[in-house]
């Protein structure tokens, strides 16, 4: 298991927020979770990457704990992250904002950057190539000299992708990738997750709201609801399963009602 | 470059135009007796127009040095001959320019609001000031002081290193706090640098408390003599107008590497760890950028750049006293800075200019001025003083809320790379 969450506790004053979540990711697969607004995805995330320290439980990512690491250190040990409000560094351009990615696989030191040496040069030279072939990967080279701010939504959702990708991750996890898009650019994403799995061997787990997306990419989903993880399983089954449904659509909607919704998409 | 080739080359137009500065300037020099000393203001504005060509013109490259070493390093210090007002002028405007510059790293490129700096600038001043002074032998047996002037270049580098770690001590344990109240916390401890130089005269006088340190000014042992003395017997030029521009040029130099450390630091990993720490906490760290640590290191930078130039302030003003580094300090050369445009280089030290030349030479100036209205005797013009600088201030920044040259970055390009690399296919 590349990451190995178990019996993860986070507590609020009163509010159970992630109530003993046991959460699995094998090596390069796509894992989805979902669940009601509130569910504690997003604080479920922000405890994997340091933001919060868990009450109780334990994260293990590659076999060493995280517990008590700072993100800047669980992101140095291949944990990436995009932001479910996208936060990209407005006021510098797109490239910049993929160099920024890189800063913790860069090894200027301070004397370095002053003496302009060739360690400084080298890293640079390593961090532009580096930069080049990521804003490809997500196609964005012809927009690198743009600021970050100006380019339109969909555009600043894949840069966080990439920016992401700069810390040379094992992990990635996204929140939310393809919330505010158009069809179409759901269509793109969703075909840029498979190709961070194929392409580049990275393992992803995702906050999704389109179940269009959580149902055609996840091999596996995990289904939150007030902190809870009521459901597991193959994206098939996790669809069929009642407590999801009556999580999702409140008690009295029918088993398969949720179903055809899903595949029908519209509704969502 | 379309849009810049639209404007006329007017690189022979700018050296001509310095060419002719600096002939009327060396004229002066030698008429020295004979004009009248409100002459040179014009041709020190002429100066100031040139270095303004020089950055708002399309010129050459080459155009601009000339334009900036004859103006910088001849024309000014050729002044300083005939009127040493100007060159002290000068020489403040360029201890401010580099402090600003520190400063400027701190809030400009960090983003991290410091109302206390004139405390590293403290720092500095007392170590030179103490030392090389007679002050220390109050607390050191021997009477071995005051040291060789000359040590002073050693002194720079130890109260480069001495400021940046007070800055480090003062920020390891406030950096965790952001905004606002890091500004409160910094302004608390500036003024726990200045009391305690205020009071570190009992029971052991290490400060001296509030009658300040002086040193005594001494042709033998200052700072610089080994230079000053041989050209002031080959020109004529007396001894202490000498040490002068040489100071002048000391600090010019200083400046200079100061632009050169910054813009370096700018456009390295560490520079690009500041902004994205400014624009947004959360998402720099999760770049993996450990924030208390990109915080010190820029917190230390521009206190270091403070000490630094505190020595080289006690060294040429020969008198410190602590209501020279107070709160009023500390907001002045963060209106320098935020006046000239919040982390931009040559923003800032136009910043620095202009507020040093306005408290130095402007505002003097103008309440002399008033003075000649035969106003009642209660009416004091040096009063009004505070309120035309604030006036002046307020009106700036309504015009040009981003500063008078607002911040460009020189962001990272892939053109930087060879083209070969460039063209190079990616999987």
């Amino acid at each position: 298991m590349l990451l190995n969450v178990e019996k993860a506790r986070k507590v609020f004053g009163g509010l159970v927020a992630v109530n003993d979540v046991t959460f699995q990711v094998p090596e390069k697969t796509i894992i989805s979770v979902i669940g009601p607004n509130g569910a504690g995805k997003t604080t479920f995330f922000n405890m994997i990457t340091g933001i919060y320290q868990p009450t109780s439980g334990v994260i293990n990512f590659d076999g060493k704990s995280l517990i008590g690491l700072r993100p800047d250190e669980v992101t140095t040990k291949g944990i990436a992250r995009t932001f479910q409000n996208i936060r990209l560094f407005g006021a510098m351009t797109t490239l910049e904002n993929v160099l920024v990615g890189r800063h913790s696989r860069a090894k200027t030191s301070y004397l370095d950057a002053i003496l302009h040496n060739s360690t400084y040069k080298a890293d640079e030279r390593a961090g532009l190539l580096r930069a080049k072939e990521l804003l490809e990967f997500v196609g964005l080279l012809d927009k690198r000299d743009e600021l970050a701010a100006n380019l339109p939504y969909g555009e600043q959702r894949r840069l966080e992708i990439a920016r992401a990708l700069a810390t040379n991750p094992k992990l990635i996890l996204l929140d939310e990738p393809t919330a505010g898009m158009n069809p179409q650019e759901t269509e793109a994403t969703k075909h840029l997750i498979r190709r961070l799995r194929d392409d580049q061997g990275i393992t992803v787990v995702l906050i999704e709201h389109d179940m269009r997306v959580v149902m055609t990419i996840s091999d596996n989903v995990t289904v939150l609801d007030y902190g809870t993880k009521i459901a597991e399983g193959l994206p098939h089954e996790v669809r069929n399963n009642p407590q999801v449904i009556e999580a999702y659509l409140g008690r009295g909607a029918a088993a398969g009602e949720f179903g055809k919704t899903a595949e029908g998409g519209e509704a969502a | 470059m379309k849009h810049t080739a639209s404007l006329p080359d007017r690189s022979m137009l700018l050296i001509a135009s310095t060419i002719i500065s600096g002939i009327i300037a060396y004229v002066m020099i030698l008429q020295k007796n004979n004009i009248e000393s409100y002459f040179v203001t014009p041709v020190v504005m002429f100066f100031c127009f040139n270095l303004y060509f020089a950055s708002a013109w399309n010129v050459s490259r080459v155009a601009k040095i000339v334009a900036f070493v004859g103006v910088l390093f001849i024309g000014i210090p050729m002044i300083g001959f005939t009127n040493s007002l100007y060159l002290q002028v000068a020489v403040t405007i360029c201890i401010f320019a580099a402090m600003s510059l520190g400063l400027n790293v701190v809030v400009g490129f960090a983003g991290l609001l410091d109302l206390g700096y004139a405390a590293f600038f403290a720092v500095g001043a007392y170590l030179w000031a103490i030392f090389g002074g007679t002050q220390a032998n109050e607390f050191i047996a021997g009477n071995l002081f005051p040291l060789n002037g000359n040590l002073v270049f050693i002194f720079i580098p130890i109260a480069l290193f001495v400021a940046a770690g007070v800055g480090a001590l003062l920020g390891l344990p406030v950096l965790k706090v952001k905004g606002d109240y890091l500004a409160i916390i910094t302004l608390g401890l500036g003024e726990v640098i200045r009391v305690l130089a205020n009071n570190l005269n009992k029971p052991i006088n290490i400060t001296n408390g509030s009658q300040g340190v002086r040193i005594a000014p001494n042709p033998e042992t200052s700072p610089l003599a080994f230079i000053t003395v041989p050209l002031s017997e080959a020109t004529g030029i007396p001894f202490f107008q000498m040490q002068l521009t040489m100071y002048y040029v000391l600090v010019l130099l200083v400046v200079l590497a100061v632009v050169i450390f910054t813009s370096r630091l700018d456009n390295s990993r560490i520079g690009r760890a500041w902004v994205a720490m400014r624009e947004d906490e959360v998402a720099a760290q999760a770049m993996g950028i450990p924030l208390v640590r990109t915080k010190l290191i820029a917190f230390a930078t521009g206190a270091s750049f403070a000490g630094a130039m505190g020595v080289l302030y006690a060294a040429v003003i020969g008198f410190i006293n602590p209501n020279d580094f107070n709160f009023e300090r500390s907001t002045q050369i963060l209106a320098m800075v935020v006046l000239g445009g919040l982390g931009s280089i040559p923003g800032v030290i136009f910043g620095a200019a202009i507020v040093v030349s306005l408290n130095q030479l402007v505002l003097v100036e103008i309440s002399r001025v008033i003075g000649l209205l035969n106003l009642p005797p209660r009416f004091d013009p040096t009063q009004y003083q505070q309120l035309i600088y604030g006036v002046i201030l307020i009106s700036m920044m309504i015009v040009r809320p981003k500063g008078l040259i607002p911040a460009k970055r020189n962001p990272a390009k892939l053109e930087n790379l060879e083209h070969g690399e460039l063209a190079k296919g990616v999987k």
